[in-house]
């Protein structure tokens, strides 16, 4: 079968919107890259948190496929022009997803909660003086205020809340955002990690980074606590392994 | 938007206690078929709140669906095809959704719900 994400065109634009770029791109690859396992987990729900154009929602509903095949998308975005033109591009493929105009996940955290089994975000992550986030236009796109990190802290939180016990989640973030210290966050929340894409551009190094919950975490979570002893040595030396600028890309089942 | 969506938004507004079902307010309601799948309609039946979900329906035009379901429902074809129908056909493109305790309207257009809030309700 042919691979249409690759011919997935702008139908409308619109100057306030944030045109796919390195980042977008890099996203798609990495979930192209674990397209076996997508399909082999048999999602019910995926959602993108942040969708702009909806080059990648639509990407992924294309991907994975639709009604038929049990597989159902819901995508937002905090800038309305956003959640339009993402309208627009799922149309023109001919794909459906569930849109709402909102604050990350504002309105779902009550009766969504659990129910996604995939999740997919391409924060604002760019370091930039902490007014300029969530400002009303395009800055909101990129503006992540002190490293980057104030949306992606919030999403964290949110998408532990919504993913289902075998939910996954990808998330874009940049050398400047401190990923390992974020994987660290997520381990604290019981969360495995792997970096599925890395990549680097004169300015930049990208990672997306997959999240799953892990029982083996869990245990050492656990253990932590019983024990009062900090993050296991061998927590620690995966998650150095993989980071900063590690083409090392671990293998494993997820 | 469909009514699966409808079925998991709440009102979000600082300080509401029972935001959900929102209201909804019909300008225009369309219809789009799309393929059947009985195994999701079986696994998502559990989440949905049936009340809020078969009101929602009516307010929409549909009026098929049961007062009460319960899983022995799911069985027969003749349920599978009305849930199905109304969880995933029908779709409000106009209209808005109202908080149920404080009736702040939030707008439905081209089926995108605005749940952006005001400075003061966050
Ligand atoms: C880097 S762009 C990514 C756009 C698109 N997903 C892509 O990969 O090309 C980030 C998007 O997140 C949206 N966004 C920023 N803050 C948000 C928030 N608090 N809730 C929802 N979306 C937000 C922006 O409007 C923007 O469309």
């Amino acid at each position: 079968m042919s691979f249409r994400t690759a011919q997935i065109r702008l139908v409308s634009s619109h100057r306030e919107v944030y045109e796919p770029c390195d980042d977008s791109f890099a996203l798609v690859d990495a979930l192209l890259s674990d397209r076996n396992n997508l399909i082999e987990h048999h999602p019910t729900l995926c959602m993108e948190v942040g969708s702009g154009s909806g080059y990648i929602i639509t990407s992924l509903a294309l991907m994975l496929g639709q009604e038929a095949s049990g597989v159902h998308y819901i995508a937002t975005d905090i800038n309305p022009h956003a959640v339009r033109v993402t309208r627009e591009t799922l149309e023109a493929h001919g794909v459906h997803s569930e849109l709402i105009t909102t604050d990350i996940a504002s309105g779902l955290e009550k009766r969504l909660a659990g129910l996604v089994d995939v999740m997919v975000v391409n924060p604002p992550y760019v370091p930039t003086p902490e007014d300029e986030v969530g400002r009303e236009g395009i800055a909101s796109a990129w503006a992540g205020g002190e490293n980057g990190r104030i949306v992606i802290d919030k999403i964290l939180p949110i998408a532990d809340n919504l993913l289902s016990d075998k939910g996954w989640l990808y998330v874009v973030t940049l050398t400047a955002n401190n990923p390992s210290e974020i994987c660290l966050q997520m381990r604290q929340k019981g969360y495995a990690a792997r970096i599925v894409v890395q990549r680097s551009t004169e300015e930049e190094s990208l990672h997306v980074i997959k999240f799953w919950r892990d029982f083996d975490t869990q245990v050492d979570l656990k253990e932590m606590a019983a024990t009062n002893k900090t993050v296991p040595a061998r927590v620690m030396e995966s998650l150095v392994s993989q980071f900063p600028l590690s083409a090392f890309w671990r293998s494993g089942p997820q | 938007m469909r009514l699966l969506t409808h079925n998991m938004l709440s009102s979000n507004i600082k300080g509401v206690a029972n935001g959900f079902p929102l209201r909804i307010e019909v300008e225009k309601v369309v219809e789009k078929k799309v393929d059947l799948n009985a195994d999701f309609l079986r696994n998502i039946f559990p989440k949905i709140e049936w009340k809020a979900f078969a009101e929602a329906a009516r307010t929409l035009g549909y009026a098929e669906l049961p007062e009460d379901a319960d899983s022995s429902f799911l069985d027969s074809d003749d349920f599978l095809d009305k849930f199905h129908h109304a969880l995933l056909e029908l779709h409000l493109e106009e209209g808005a959704l109202i908080c149920p305790e404080t009736g702040r309207r939030f707008p439905v257009n081209k089926g995108i719900p605005n749940m952006l809030l005001h400075e003061d309700e966050v």
